[in-house]
């Protein structure tokens, strides 16, 4: 032990290892500071003065925001820091909704949890409520900004981790107040549902909207035949609901659970994650072939899928045209099942489980007469059902998946984990073309929580280059480095939850970081215990192909299995102001709020003056637009492709002079 | 090979120039006199001088001898008496002078020298007249160094600056001497920032000299927001040079670049002086990419704040220059070592930066000369409320309450405005951040230091001053109002303690106090402040906590018998008719939104208790005040 580097924690000491921060080391001496706004993975914030501590010489300070040195010595529980905790969640509670009998979240909300282990009894302040109402306007997620504390966890987990922003603070003192961009609902604004937001909340400001009042009563229609699919990372965490132990796999009782409630047939997600690698390869192979829209990028995730039609909608030609695998089982149901059952396909119901918010935004992207699923639930819905029908988890008998979309192998139970998309289409590929299986060697390098990872992969002769990418704020980084030419790839995998599904919105509220990678760990430890573990041998999907979709691309699959995505980007091209003509030298000036506030407007009114009054206009055209995405850089100009940051009207004037002499 | 800028040149030239003229009239251009028509009569002295052909010129003129010279100034601290006009070189200082007065200051006192009796200050006590400032208690008890030259010089124009010696310190400092040696100047002096935290300059300098950094910045902090403070306004707005030059000499001091000077989007006039010099000192290559002529660079940009009291904060402050919602960042990283845009930076407060110049050229000893040992110097202050004379002042450090309210302001007023020599409760120092003192600490000598012991603080320098008519738990009220509103909502104990402290003060207020209620308050002050985020939410609850110190009678007398002492608190009314003066008019009964008084006519009303919801009609509608508020 190397006591230079200790520090004195009520008296003990303590080594100062990696630690980013003194609430880390605290935490390592297994002394559990409270707080609400630190989170490993987002930025330091400061706001909610749970995890205080006194520091000898330098006072009260937050100890997340607090480099460790050498020597400190602290003290975590004076009574000073007891009674400043308990006024702090007492002035918490004051304004907040306290329904907490009848709230969604009140097994695992964090205020409570909190309030109860500082021994807060009495809350002595008014209750202030502003009632701000309940936004439901999402497909996905319900906002309740009466339960909000203010944390910011929501609003820095869209920006740092998703890169959108969708949420940020408006207004001040007491009336501070999350909202979406300009105060819209959060259903019209450029949310992807992922549901980032509301897996960091740690009341229900933010929750995954529920659906299982709608699936109760097609439960309790005798007409209807429900059928249900489960996603790979499920059964990996239900578990947790119930007292398993975090990534343990809970498949036969959740089964059991399902058939108890009154599902018919409970099928695999994980079937149509194989479908998925065999469309998706043979798609590959075809655009490698052709040289044509490369990278491929995979198209799984449905919070991605969004992203790119929002943002990124030049590289929509590169997303794989296949469905999903919720997607591919639903569409299956629905143009197999009622033969094979004998029922009315209008009363076939197709409800699936999933880890994420996203996928109940996912089946409203067809306007088909029959939707592929009629209701997507989450993990936290699914065992709700399951206790309100007071079903003992714990003690159900074990049962297996129905034939014939049960039937996996382990490439389409990674699915759930970041890079096991891509392991699952190399594990296809190197057996297609090499005839012999990749070894876990080639891909280890495709696991892990790292949110780019990047893999040369030889197969034969020929080379592939893949990344994996999970967050789109890695996305955003990854495809920018494409467009600049700075990186270049053959296969891309994308999903917007860090760690993948396993780490969806839709998974049980966890407060401890370890669980996502337990999940993980329990998904590839599935596919071990598995006898195959390459798409292909799937036998049940060799019998789909034979009597049913014929080959992978084929007419039939294509009609079923693929689908189409469209530009969702709000703003393009712009608002001309001088006619347009095509021997015009193209100026827009961008009148985003931010080079709005900086001035842009006056700008456009004095370049549309000056060139009418110098009668350019034959040789200018003037165009306003929204947002070039240099918001720091305002105001910004672009003319003819060239960008200007901090333009002011002289230099534009320049600019045009330049134009003009040559 | 660069040649070095010649200020001495530029200054010889002026003063040249300067001697030709006979009369200079100066009229204050400060916010509080442009208010009260300043802009007026300068256009009436260039109308009447035409008509009667009087030669009055509005710039130096190169060739020209015999005229007169008619140009405005900064803020001259006297903003209650304005428009001001004073002629030099008599320095005969005229008072609320009327367009009408013009042609009679020009028949006398631009022609011949005379002044005009009638549009003298006359002292309020003696009666006597003043022909010049220095006449004027209000002048003569102040030590004018930062202010020296606000009221004096034309804040337009750099050249009239660098006739005083103006960059010249600047230019010192950046063509003689080494960073280090800079930062050791200002360590010596002892300069204390004047923004309210009071941390030594020089400490802070050096913090940022030493890190190793290609980009570097300066940010003079100019987005005042304490109510009723005007320092650093009339600081921008009458010598925006000072603080320019201050900006040069700390950018020299830390080897930075680039600088901002963040100014509240509501002081119009600062904003635009404060860019007009910058103009001028880049046109002069003080400011760009070689200043004095030097291979040095440092350009200035000026930024407008949008009015929120938290960007005063450093932290937020550098968040809202970055386009960021202005919301402070938990320090350490100190600003010295990340700050805009995750450089070093320094931000100083405008009087701080304004008092650098005078450091460098005469050096830190003379600095100390001034003040006290540990608060060194000069500071001004905004000084308002209940009392004669209000304005802007500038005393040493170790100057006493007394020798400010009752010598410089001239005495305590009470609700009419009338001198009220037993009238004196209390002053509010340092705004919503600071505390009160009451009579027992009217002759502490005030510095830094002396405040915080008793629980205040200079703060930027507002003084409130109250008489004794003044309610206490309203003033907390007020304030306490005021930083909720202000308050970024960021961390927990300032957005909603600051919230249950307004409420539980208007508990009080309203009658609906119980004994509980000032130990909640007491304790909630306490946690806000040991817990906020940043410096606002840790000053928050100063003003009840010294409430609850110095006037915890007051404050009892509400709780426990509900009753206001100074009758500011309706709530706490108990109207009762006074029989002997009631004519029994029917008034007040017709007034009462309730039906509570009753009584025969022309007999003494009665106020049924019960009833009443002690709103206060029937008080004001009363002409014979025949009708009390009450015990």
């Amino acid at each position: 032990m190397n006591s230079e580097n200790n520090l004195y924690i009520n008296g003990r000491e303590i080594t100062i290892e990696s630690e980013k921060n003194l609430l880390e080391v605290i935490r390592k001496a297994n002394i559990d500071l409270p707080t609400f706004c630190y989170h490993s993975e987002l930025s330091v914030y400061g706001a909610c003065r749970l995890c205080l501590v006194d520091v000898e010489g330098r006072g009260i300070n937050s100890s997340c925001s607090m480099k460790p040195e050498p020597g400190m010595k602290i003290k975590t529980h004076t009574k000073e820091l007891r009674d400043i905790r308990k006024i702090n969640i007492e002035l918490l509670l004051a304004s907040h909704k306290r329904e907490c009998t009848s709230c969604v979240k009140s097994d695992s909300c964090k205020l409570l949890e909190i309030a109860s282990k500082l021994g807060v009894e009495d809350v002595r302040f008014k209750q202030t409520l502003m009632n701000k109402g309940i936004d439901s306007s999402s497909p996905a997620l319900i906002r309740d900004m009466d339960k909000c504390i203010l944390c910011g966890d929501c609003v820095r987990a869209c920006d740092e981790i998703q890169g959108i922003g969708v949420l940020d603070f408006a207004h001040r003192g007491s009336g501070a107040v999350v909202v979406p961009s300009f105060g819209k609902p959060l259903g019209e604004v450029e949310c992807v549902d992922c549901g980032q937001c509301a897996r960091v909340c740690p009341t229900a400001a933010i929750t995954p909207k529920s659906d299982t009042k709608e699936v109760w009563d097609v439960l309790d229609d005798p007409e209807k035949y429900v059928v249900i699919q489960v996603a790979p990372a499920v059964r990996v965490s239900l578990g947790e609901l119930f007292g398993y132990k975090d990534g343990e796999n809970v498949t036969g009782q959740m089964i059991s659970a399902l058939k108890h409630l009154g599902f018919k047939k409970v099928f695999d997600t994980s079937f149509g994650a194989d479908l998925t690698v065999l469309e998706e390869a043979n798609e590959f192979l075809g655009r490698i072939e052709s040289g044509e829209q490369l990278p491929l990028i995979t198209s799984c995730c449905p919070a991605w899928v969004k992203y790119a039609e929002q943002y990124q909608p030049e590289f929509l030609g590169n997303l794989s045209s296949c469905k999903s695998p919720q997607g591919m089982v639903g569409a299956l149901i629905k143009n197999t099942l009622p033969e094979k059952v004998n029922v009315d396909k209008k009363n076939i119901v197709s409800v699936s489980i999933m880890p994420c918010t996203a996928k109940k935004f996912e089946i409203t992207r067809n306007s088909a007469e029959f939707k592929d699923v009629d209701y997507v639930l989450t993990v936290q819905e699914l065992g709700r059902m399951i206790k309100e029908a007071g079903l003992v988890f714990g003690e159900l008998e074990p049962e297996s998946f129905d034939m014939p979309f049960g039937f996996k192998t382990g490439a389409g139970i990674i699915f759930g984990n970041s890079g096991g998309v891509a392991e699952a289409v190399v594990r296809h590929l190197s057996s297609n073309l090499n005839g012999a299986d990749a070894t876990v060697s080639d891909v280890i390098e495709l696991r892990g929580i790292n949110g780019i990872k990047r893999k040369r992969i030889t197969v034969k002769d020929r080379q592939f280059n893949i990344a994996v990418v999970s967050g789109l704020k890695n996305a955003k980084e990854l495809l920018n480095k494409i467009q600049s030419g700075e990186e270049s790839y053959d296969f891309i995998e994308v999903m917007a939850c860090p760690s993948g599904c396993a780490g969806g919105a839709g998974q049980p509220v966890t407060h401890n970081s370890e669980t996502v990678a337990k999940r993980g760990k329990g998904l590839y430890e599935t596919d071990k215990m598995l006898q195959l573990h390459n798409a292909h041998e799937n036998p049940l999907i060799k019998d789909v192909y034979e009597s049913f979709l014929k080959s992978p691309g084929s007419k039939i699959a294509h009609d079923l299995l693929h689908t189409h995505y469209k530009s969702r980007k709000r703003f393009e091209g712009g608002i001309s102001l001088i006619q347009s003509g095509e021997e015009k030298k193209k100026i827009s000036v961008c009148v985003g709020t931010s080079c709005f506030v900086k001035g842009s407007q006056k700008l456009l009114n004095r370049v549309v003056r000056h060139i009418s009054v110098e009668g350019l206009s034959d040789e200018f055209e003037v165009s306003a637009t929204f947002c070039a995405e240099n918001c720091d850089k305002g105001p910004t100009v672009v003319v003819e492709g060239e960008i200007i940051n901090h333009c002011s009207f002289d230099d534009l004037k320049k600019k045009i002079d330049t134009f003009r002499s040559e | 090979m660069n040649s070095l800028l010649d200020l001495n040149a530029i200054k010889t030239d002026y003063q040249n120039r300067a001697k030709n003229v006979t009369r200079r009239i100066i009229i204050c251009a400060g916010t509080g006199c442009m208010a009260s028509g300043a802009l007026k009569i300068s256009n009436e002295f260039k109308r009447v001088s035409t008509l009667m052909g009087v030669h009055i010129e509005t710039e130096l003129k190169k060739e020209e001898n015999n005229y007169n010279l008619l140009t405005g100034s900064g803020c001259q601290g006297f903003c209650q008496m304005g428009p001001l006009v004073t002629i030099e070189p008599e320095g005969i200082f005229y008072v609320k002078v009327k367009p009408e007065d013009v042609s009679e200051i020009i028949i006398e006192t631009v022609l011949n020298g005379k002044p005009v009796e009638r549009l003298l200050y006359k002292g309020n006590i003696s009666g006597k007249s003043c022909k010049t400032q220095q006449d004027i208690n209000f002048y003569k008890k102040q030590t004018r160094k930062i202010l020296a030259d606000c009221g004096n010089i034309n804040p337009e124009d750099i050249e009239e600056y660098i006739s005083r010696g103006g960059y010249e310190a600047a230019q010192k400092a950046v063509t003689e001497m080494t960073s280090i040696d800079i930062c050791r100047e200002i360590l010596n002096s002892g300069l204390r920032g004047r923004g309210g935290g009071g941390f030594p300059t020089g400490r802070k300098w050096l913090l940022a000299q030493k890190e190793t950094n290609d980009k570097k910045y300066v940010i003079c902090n100019a987005d005042e927001g304490d109510p009723g403070a005007f320092m650093d306004r009339s600081v921008m707005e009458g010598n925006p040079h000072s603080v320019i030059e201050g900006m040069i000499i700390a950018a020299s001091g830390i080897g930075a670049d680039e600088g901002y000077v963040y100014v509240r989007l509501e002081y119009p006039l600062a904003v635009r002086r404060i860019k007009k010099a910058v103009e001028e000192a880049t046109k002069l290559g003080i400011l760009g990419d070689k200043i004095f002529g030097t291979d040095k660079r440092f350009t200035i940009h000026v930024m407008e704040g949008a009015g929120a009291f938290v960007c005063g904060e450093e932290t937020a402050l550098m968040a809202s220059i970055e386009g960021k919602r202005g919301m402070p960042n938990p320090k350490p990283p100190f600003p010295a070592q990340s700050g805009l845009f995750g450089k070093p930076t320094i931000i100083n407060n405008v009087e701080t930066l304004a008092s650098v110049p005078g450091i460098i050229k005469n050096g830190a000893a003379e600095y100390r000369s001034i003040g006290t040992k540990e608060s060194p110097g000069t500071k001004t202050f905004a000084l308002t409320g209940h009392v004669v004379n209000t304005g802007l002042i500038e005393v040493p450090f170790g100057t006493t309450l007394r020798e400010i309210i009752f010598d410089i302001g001239g005495g305590v007023t009470d609700d009419e405005g009338n001198l009220d020599p037993e009238g004196f409760k209390a002053v509010q120092i340092g705004g919503p951040s600071g505390g009160c003192l009451t009579a027992e600490h009217l002759d502490l000598p005030l510095s830094f230091d002396s405040l915080i012991s008793i629980g205040a603080m200079i703060g930027s320098g507002g003084l409130v001053v109250m008489n004794k008519n003044t309610c206490m738990v309203q003033v907390a009220k007020f304030f306490m109002q005021f930083t909720q509103n202000e308050s970024c909502g960021k961390c927990v104990p300032c957005r909603e303690g600051t919230k249950q402290m307004l409420s539980l003060l208007e508990d009080i207020t309203e009658g609906d106090a119980d004994e509980h209620t000032l130990e909640i308050l007491f304790n909630l002050g306490l946690a806000i402040k040991k817990a906020s985020l940043c410096g606002l939410g840790k000053t928050a609850p100063n003003p009840v906590l010294s409430l609850l110190g110095y006037f915890r009678e007051e404050i009892e007398t509400h709780v426990m018998q509900q009753r206001c002492p100074a009758k500011k608190c309706k709530s706490l009314l108990t109207p009762v008719v006074i029989e002997e003066k009631c004519k029994g008019c029917g008034l007040c009964i017709k007034k009462c939104p309730v039906g509570a008084i009753a009584g025969e006519k022309k007999q003494p009303h009665y106020i049924n208790e019960a009833l009443c919801i002690k709103c206060g009609a029937c008080i004001e509608a009363c002409r014979l005040d025949a009708i009390s508020e009450g015990v």
